[in-house]
């Protein structure tokens, strides 16, 4: 009986003592995520002269102004960057799912010579990483005259080998016998595809939409290359340009606060998605 | 047949088009401007054929400068990222309360724009005239210099550079080895519980080669990714990487196709090629690395 | 090892999270199982034998109640303190491992003065290998195995190191019907080998009939019945263990008793001596029909089946509960194909009664 108790009892503490370990360990990774955000936020809402007067960065301020989003918006064209990237995002997006769906139900559901050919190239070309093509595209976009034009932002960015790829297998899912009975009712295939295959994968394409429009958002590269007109900037290059040349001085404040108004909207989209998104991510989103 | 023929085509064509001209055509020419010698991009033009562009490359000084820093970057964040991350998710899948909380705040980093939070971490590290930035803060506190990590010393900056590396990449890797913990069936748990295994033993004999294709998975993933870093250095240091030491090869490919030293496309390729050809061979060694230690 | 439960109950919380009240898988069970007896947890699914397996073998702790080993009180001992062994339903085989080093798993956890070298690790192995048979495919791993190979597999690792209690959930529920025949006798065959004290779940009552010493009936987490298998057959306490056991199943009637007589419609089938007049359920099992040309209970016939030694007449009755009524009778008999009606007479000691609210048997002396 004794023998059990101890037994029991030291389980028990050792429990305990692991628990607080591992609860130390998560909260101080929390904290390192978190920091930043914080101190983004809290700089955001100093003010210019308050900030510049500090030797020792202050933990909080008791005087917060929202002066520094109102610099953002004003002395550089952060709304301008804030449209470009937003039209940017949508249209992209949008022209990937109108190209990317027909191909998807095309390799799942109809059968004509030469698909599986093309399908292993179309897989072959999922190992091609992004950097090698650039310089081209770079040339053929220069070539066309679309250097600082959404078509030329917008055009390479629109195809991903790796969404056909996801949305083929969700397709393929699809029992042949829904796509046999339609046909017997007379239904055309794209009416099939718009009615039934559609409606059945809609998690998959949210999933793809939203991988698509935080990769859209994030991206810096190709429209680093593309646009050197002020007018064509992402915000991500807005961030930059602003880094650089900013604000006429170093206006570090300012600077956060248009941080943290690009930072806001993939935010508040994670929270709303978080469970769709990371699902998303967990089943085959990579960064970058 | 033939009706489903054309129609077959028809789907496909707009994503062939688009992959044709913007992946396919890309990639036969980028490896024609590999070797292209003298090539003028004004007049698109070229003097001769041969290896010069990647004998210039590989004798830029920059060029070796960014390979360095590039693997140097690899090395230190792949193997300590892969392994912070099993650590979180092992410490995330034991506790029941507040689990969601966390994994909802470690995902955050995911949908940041790299180059907003690079600057705040770049405000974070930083040292100026007037303030040491809050980690030169902590570093005092426990009695050292303070170090300019922006603008300083190679190996602080290449530190900054390891930890903001990290800290990008850590949200993929937690979820991934979460889902993968998640998905270990409880039974074999349950079952070395009842044989009365240790824990450290179910985690090494158990969990791990089960969560092994996974961890393999990312570790090559993670290769990948950390040979292309880019923005990550941009965020920190600027466009001009070279100056500041830190240009990665991703970098040396995109200033010479473009920027102050910009315009020269052949070098570019050739960078880029030599660039996919260490990654190709890194993958490979990882793959026959992990047939020999994936279970399944 | 006896094992004993007493006043066993477990809750859990509601799986919808609004609503607070608790979901009671076990309910205040109590039972004894002997020393190195086979013992059949037997119920539907959900009425919580697997529950009852957790909280023998540790992986669940009960809400209240107590867990006897032997004298010792296990009830708060985490598993492996235990020294059971578990037989999962889908085996839970380790798929990275070989057949040896399955088996060998848990020996390699004992420490101190436990511990055992490679080489008695490996004859132990061996010589739990050879009791299921499966020696000779030491080297392989799970997924090369069959269904019944894993399962031994899985017996073998259970039983590596002498556990005080071999505990079995849904062993076989994973196997094919010819395997399931097969791998049941092996159980049986092994149980009585070792002598260890055997929990074995199931909800299939033939499964648990054929090999259990004791069947233990379970509904919604309350015991019903504890028993020989034949004796809860042949004596059940209730609608319940009596639809539940035997096939076919028990045919059962709406019927009411008057003036110590059983009516099922208008007909009075069978005296019941004793019994006071009120609704009840008639259960009569097959083979407790009696093809009678005078018999009191006519039935509409639908069918008949030969099976060889016994034919099964399958018939109607506007009173009965269950859609056809099936009826074992030896072959000798003949049976008019061509008639609209069968007549039974009724063998009073397969004809249960039950009290129509209750549903609980009321005996009535033969």
């Amino acid at each position: 009986m004794n023998r059990y108790e101890k037994i029991e009892r030291s389980a028990k503490t050792r429990k305990r003592i692991l628990d607080i370990v591992v609860y130390t360990f998560l909260t101080l990774w929390g904290i390192m995520v978190l920091f930043p955000f914080y101190w983004m936020i809290l700089t955001s809402v100093k003010s210019y002269g308050s900030y510049n007067a500090e030797r020792i960065p202050a933990f909080f301020t008791l005087s917060p102004t929202l002066q520094n989003y109102m610099d953002a918006f004003t002395t550089v064209p952060l709304a301008r960057y804030f449209v470009n990237t937003l039209i940017f995002t949508l249209a992209t997006t949008a022209i990937m799912l109108i190209v990317i769906i027909p191909a998807a139900f095309a390799f799942a559901r109809l059968e004509f010579r030469g698909k599986n050919l093309v399908f292993t190239l179309f897989l072959s070309l999922m190992m091609i990483p992004s950097e090698l093509v650039v310089i081209t595209n770079f040339t053929t976009i220069t070539n066309w005259n679309m250097r600082n034009t959404f078509e030329g932002l917008i055009l390479p960015s629109v195809v991903s080998v790796f969404y056909i790829y996801l949305l083929k297998e969700n397709f393929a899912q699809i029992p042949n016998e829904l796509y046999y009975a339609a046909k017997v009712d007379g239904t055309s295939d794209l009416k099939y595809l718009a009615k039934v295959m559609l409606p059945i994968c809609r998690p998959t394409i949210i999933t793809i939409t939203i991988l698509k429009v935080i990769e859209c958002w994030n991206s810096y590269v190709w429209p680093r290359l593309i646009t050197d007109n002020k007018d064509y900037f992402l915000v991500s290059n807005g961030i930059q340009e602003i880094r650089e040349n900013g604000f006429g001085r170093e206006n570090i404040p300012a600077m956060m606060a248009a941080v943290v108004v690009i930072s806001v909207p993939l935010v508040v989209l994670f929270l709303i998605f978080r469970k769709k998104i990371m699902e998303g991510v967990a089943r085959g989103g990579t960064k970058g | 047949m033939e009706n489903n023929n054309r129609k077959g085509w028809l789907y496909l064509l707009p994503a062939m088009l688009f992959l044709g001209v913007f992946m396919v055509y890309p990639l036969v020419d980028v490896l024609i401007y590999s070797f292209e010698e003298g090539y003028n991009f004004a007049s698109q033009t070229y003097t001769g054929v041969g290896l010069y562009n990647y004998s210039y490359v590989l004798h830029d000084p920059y060029f070796l400068q960014a390979v360095q820093n590039t693997f140097i970057l690899v090395i230190i964040t792949v193997p300590l990222s892969t392994g912070i991350a099993l650590l979180i998710s092992v410490g995330l899948s034991s506790i029941k309360p507040l689990r969601h909380l966390y994994q909802t705040v470690y995902f955050l980093p995911y949908v940041t724009n790299t180059l907003a939070v690079g600057l705040v971490f770049m405000i974070l590290f930083k040292k100026t005239a007037y303030m040491d930035g809050l980690v030169n803060l902590i570093l005092n506190f426990f009695g050292s210099a303070s170090i300019d990590f922006i603008d300083g010393p190679y190996w602080a900056k290449m530190f900054v550079l390891c930890f903001y590396t990290i800290w990008v990449v850590m949200p993929f890797k937690i979820l991934i080895l979460t889902s993968a913990l998640a998905s270990v069936k409880e039974d074999y748990y349950s079952a070395a519980r009842v044989d009365g295994t240790p824990k450290w033993r179910i985690f090494t004999k158990i969990t791990l080669p089960m969560i092994s294709p996974m961890l393999f998975y990312l570790i090559i993933t993670g290769f990948i990714g950390a040979f292309k870093a880019y923005s990550d250095a941009v965020a920190l240091f600027g466009t001009n990487l070279n100056a500041a030491e830190m240009n990665t090869i991703v970098g040396y490919v995109y200033d010479m196709l473009y920027g102050d030293s910009g315009g020269f496309p052949s070098y570019a390729s050739a960078a880029a090629i030599i660039l996919f050809a260490i990654v190709l061979t890194i993958t490979c060694i990882n793959l026959l690395v992990s047939k020999k230690h994936v279970h399944y | 090892m006896k094992v004993v439960l007493q006043d066993l109950t477990k809750k859990f919380p509601n799986r919808n999270k609004k609503d607070r009240t608790e979901v009671t898988a076990v309910n205040n069970f109590s039972f004894e199982i002997p020393d190195g007896k086979l013992i059949g947890l037997l119920g539907p699914s959900g009425c919580g034998k697997s529950t009852t397996l957790n909280l023998i073998c540790g992986l669940q702790k009960p809400t209240s109640g107590k867990i006897f080993f032997g004298e010792d009180d296990v009830t708060d001992l985490p598993p492996e303190n235990r020294g059971v062994g578990l037989v999962f339903q889908n085996y839970a085989l380790y798929p990275h491992l070989t057949v040896k080093q399955n088996i060998t798993f848990p020996l390699e956890n004992l420490r101190g003065k436990e511990k055992m070298t490679k080489k008695e690790m490996a004859d132990k192995a061996l010589e739990i290998a050879r009791l299921v048979q499966i020696d000779t495919l030491m080297d392989r791993k799970p997924s090369e195995l069959s269904g019944g190979q894993q399962q031994r597999v899985a017996i073998a690792r259970a039983l590596v190191k002498m556990p005080r209690v071999l505990l079995l959930d849904e062993p076989l529920s994973n196997l094919d019907a010819r395997l399931r025949l097969q791998t049941r006798e092996e159980i049986k065959r092994i149980q009585r080998e070792t002598k260890i004290t055997t929990v074995f779940v199931t909800h299939d009552q033939d499964e648990a009939m054929s090999i259990s010493d004791m069947i233990v009936v379970m509904k919604d987490g309350i015991l019903q019945q504890i028993g020989k298998p034949q004796d809860v057959y042949d004596d059940p306490v209730n609608l319940f263990v009596a639809k539940f056991l035997g096939t076919p199943p028990i045919s059962v009637f709406h019927g009411s008793v008057k003036n110590g007589q059983l009516y099922i419609g208008d007909t009075a089938v069978l005296d019941v001596p004793g019994v006071g007049d009120r609704e009840v359920f008639a259960g009569i099992r097959p083979e407790g029909f009696v093809l009678d040309e005078n018999g009191s209970l006519s039935c509409v016939l639908n069918g008949v089946e030969v099976m060889g030694r016994d034919i099964s007449i399958i018939s109607t009755h506007k009173q009965s509960l269950n859609t056809t009524i099936r009826s074992i009778i030896s072959a000798e008999n003949k049976v008019n194909t061509a008639s609209e009606n069968v007549r039974f007479s009724l063998k009073p000691s397969k004809v249960y009664i039950f009290d129509k609210a209750t549903e609980e048997r009321i005996r009535f002396p033969l």
